[in-house]
């Protein structure tokens, strides 16, 4: 069994030959069970990690790499070779996720709105003084913090934390996004600005140093 | 006059200025740049004004900082490990997914 394989986002890196993941592919294709199962095995916890936090619930996310493998191993003879296996498994999960979203009735969530900067009657920004601000890394540094601010990105809307996700996390350009989720370039840029704007108020009380 | 009504014809005066001096733009208007001014795709002529009224706005430039503070503390947690996503693997989930390709 060639664990070796691996697997990794982007292009093979020193030491890791790309002739292994090609010989690697061709055992899938031939309907090699080891292969698949060290496809599985090497893949399956990163590919929860890209599922999770697009459909909030492990069970979905779940459900999501499991559709995403079958029908990679269905698909295999479609794979190019032109990214890493991982890049296209990734890809795929994605899909699956956005898929399963958009026929999902959408759960109660709170308006994107009450999360907007505010402006007056001027449209002048209204906006407290920042005597003190935090820097990332302190906010980081607490395991409770950390998973305190992964709730708050959780928290916000689906059209928005989408964007975000596929933008600002998974660094996908504005047109890969707009593809993604078939709409236009502009409308990706307005949900990122809101959806990073949103953050930045759920965020202030971290940021601002009080406790949480 | 009371602390009110000059912080009030200070918005009033800050907004007009905004609104109405030339290369400026309303925070409103800077906004909306926001996005494209991080993306690079914002026309130079829009970056001079975006970036002159950075200068002399505090509100923004106190909210455009938060703002980029926020975003890098959202890119640091997600590129993390979850917790709540275990590193074992589900051996479950990978019997289902063996399973369901031999099927």
């Amino acid at each position: 069994m060639n664990d070796r394989v691996a697997l990794k986002p982007g292009k093979p890196k020193p030491g890791q030959d790309a002739g292994d993941e090609e010989d690697f592919v061709e055992r899938l294709r031939a309907g090699d069970a080891a292969a698949s199962e060290t496809l599985v095995r090497a893949n399956i916890g990163y590919l929860l990690k890209v599922a999770q936090p697009i459909m909030r619930d492990r069970a979905l996310a779940e459900d999501c790499v499991q559709e995403a493998f079958i029908n990679a191993f269905r698909n295999i003879e479609s794979f190019e070779g032109r990214s890493s296996i991982r890049s296209w498994l990734r890809r795929i999960t994605i899909n699956v996720a956005l898929m399963k979203l958009r026929s999902m009735r959408r759960r109660d969530e709170r308006s994107i709105d009450e999360l907007l900067p505010d402006f007056n009657e001027n449209q002048c920004r209204i906006e407290a003084p920042w005597t003190h601000i935090a820097t990332p890394e302190e906010i980081v540094e607490n395991a409770d913090t950390r998973a305190w601010v992964r709730a708050r990105i959780e928290e916000l809307p689906e059209n928005y934390r989408v964007v975000l996700i596929l933008r600002d996390y998974e660094e996908l350009s504005t047109l890969e996004v707009a593809e993604q989720l078939e709409i236009s370039e502009q409308a990706v840029r307005v949900r990122l600005h809101r959806a990073r704007a949103a953050l930045k108020k759920l965020l202030e009380p971290a940021l601002r140093g009080e406790s949480l | 006059m009371s602390p009110s009504t000059l912080q009030k014809l200070k918005g009033l005066l800050k907004g007009m200025m905004f609104r109405h001096l030339p290369y400026m733009i309303s925070c409103v208007e800077f906004d909306d740049f926001i996005s494209m001014y991080f993306e690079g795709s914002l026309p130079r002529a829009q970056v001079r004004v975006f970036e002159l009224h950075l200068k002399v706005c505090r509100e923004c430039r106190d909210y455009l900082t938060a703002y980029q503070e926020a975003m890098e503390v959202g890119r640091i947690v997600f590129n993390e490990p979850d917790a709540s996503v275990p590193d074992k693997v589900p051996e479950d989930l990978v019997k289902a997914i063996l399973d369901a390709r031999t099927r």
